[in-house]
């Protein structure tokens, strides 16, 4: 994938996913590896994200490489009225690569077009989020051993959650068993479950949740917001019932792990953090290891 | 004796003649043609009655053949239309357009959060489902349906 752009995770091969998460182990093991020395990186961040951001930074900088870029779109010239278009053919003469995260759907595709440089989709509006989704499969190998025949319980908002899409999407390539549990309004849209009826996966979907997750290999959790109910009683009804606790834990499997792309509200009580169980923050620290990765599998550097 | 005056979009001896498009897609079709731009002698009518349509178009184009490429470019918003290749007023051969596995340039992606519909983007399309036109954003990824389709 040498000067290839990242926009989507179906950009990507299976062969090329298990080169990065290989690549990945590598960083886990040595972090600190000056393979980006006199490199520079541009983070473009449109609209603020401090997990993302930080991770890209953090990556960046222990392989030595440099930083330039803004944290919001009111600090560049979007607030003159430059468009992304201008914004991207300008920058791209400034860096080796760029890191992008912009409100809008798509807008990452389009500027992997006008580019010089490749660019790494952090994030574009609803659409996709493809170092999000490494960074969960890394988990999930690390944790499992394997991604092959896993049982994955996705939990909470299924319907616009796009690191759920994502997510699914990428893991079905490894003959996942999915279990969906969400509120009947937040369900998983048609089209996902049509897609795993045509490559022939099996899926549950529940709208309780309870002692099922006895089977689950990864129970990954998403917060469900109040904003994606057209009827705030509905909301009520349901804010309460998606909570994973730590007694719901107890008949649980002991290879489960409980994944959460973060940031967390009340999806997960923090009674749950100390169950060695609990992998979220695990799963923020590889981010870092598999975006190193994925920059250097970018820009060719060994 | 003089002729009765008749008033009809005359044959052609040479080129091609596109039958059966909706009426109010007639500019349209001229568009994504580019018929407003070349110099070939082109005739049309339209709100012609039409059992099949209500009410129909024609365009005759003197001289000028297609590929098959680009007549497909017109099925999304002539999708019943009939082509007559004419040569020494004889027609030669018919062909139906068919709706293309790519659409460039168009359609209008129905996702208002879509960068297609915010910055001076090209809208390109891939065609998942033909009968009932179904087109995937290159974009945003998100699916523009029938009822939705806007030609731009």
């Amino acid at each position: 994938m040498i000067n290839k752009s990242l926009v989507s995770i179906d950009d990507l091969s299976t062969e090329e996913i298990i080169q990065i998460l290989d690549l990945a182990a590598g960083f886990e093991k040595e972090p600190d590896r000056r393979l980006l020395d006199g490199k520079i990186v541009a983070t473009l961040f449109f609209e603020p994200s401090t997990r993302t951001r930080l991770s890209f930074e953090s990556a960046v900088s222990r392989l030595g490489g440099k930083i330039v870029g803004f944290t919001d779109a009111a600090s560049s010239s979007v607030t003159k009225g430059e468009t992304l278009n201008d914004t991207i053919k300008t920058v791209s003469n400034y860096c080796d690569l760029i890191v992008m995260r912009h409100p809008l759907e798509g807008s990452a595709r389009f500027a992997s077009e006008i580019s010089r440089v490749p660019v790494i989709n952090a994030g574009d509006g609803a659409n996709q989020h493809p170092t999000q989704t490494l960074l969960d499969l890394y988990s999930i190998r690390k944790t499992q051993g394997t991604l092959n025949n896993l049982n994955v319980f996705l939990v909470g908002d299924l319907k616009y959650g796009r690191t759920v899409h994502s997510l699914m999407m990428a893991m079905a390539r490894w003959k996942t068993t999915f279990n969906f549990i969400s509120p009947e309004e937040l369900k998983m849209p048609d089209e996902y479950k049509i897609y795993l009826d045509n490559i022939g996966l099996k899926y549950y979907e529940h709208t309780d949740f309870t002692d099922i997750i006895s089977k689950a290999d990864i129970i990954y959790m998403t917060r469900v917001q109040k904003e994606r109910f057209s009827d705030p009683i509905e909301y009520e009804k349901v804010k309460n019932v998606y909570v994973l606790r730590n007694s719901m834990l107890k008949n649980t499997k002991p290879n489960l792990k409980i994944l959460h792309p973060l940031p967390r509200v009340n999806e997960i009580h923090v009674d749950v953090d100390s169950n060695p169980k609990a992998y979220y923050f695990e799963q923020t620290l590889n981010g870092i290891f598999v975006r190193q990765a994925i920059l250097c599998s970018i820009l060719g550097l060994k | 004796m003089k002729e009765p005056k008749q008033l009809s979009v005359s044959a052609i001896q040479n080129g091609t003649v596109i039958d059966h498009i909706p009426a109010k897609n007639l500019f349209k079709v001229i568009q994504i043609l580019g018929l407003d731009h070349i110099d070939n002698q082109i005739t049309f009518g339209t709100n012609l009655d039409s059992k099949k349509l209500g009410r129909k178009a024609i365009i005759k184009i003197s001289n000028k053949f297609f590929e098959d490429e680009d007549i497909n470019r017109i099925a999304l918003v002539a999708p019943q239309a009939k082509l007559n290749i004419i040569r020494d007023y004889e027609v030669v051969e018919k062909k139906v357009v068919e709706v293309p596995d790519k659409i460039e340039g168009i359609a209008k992606c129905m996702n208002p959060k879509c960068i297609s519909n915010h910055e001076t983007v090209k809208t390109r399309f891939r065609v998942i489902s033909k009968e009932n036109v179904a087109l995937k954003c290159l974009y945003c990824e998100k699916i523009t349906n029938q009822e939705n389709l806007l030609i731009i």
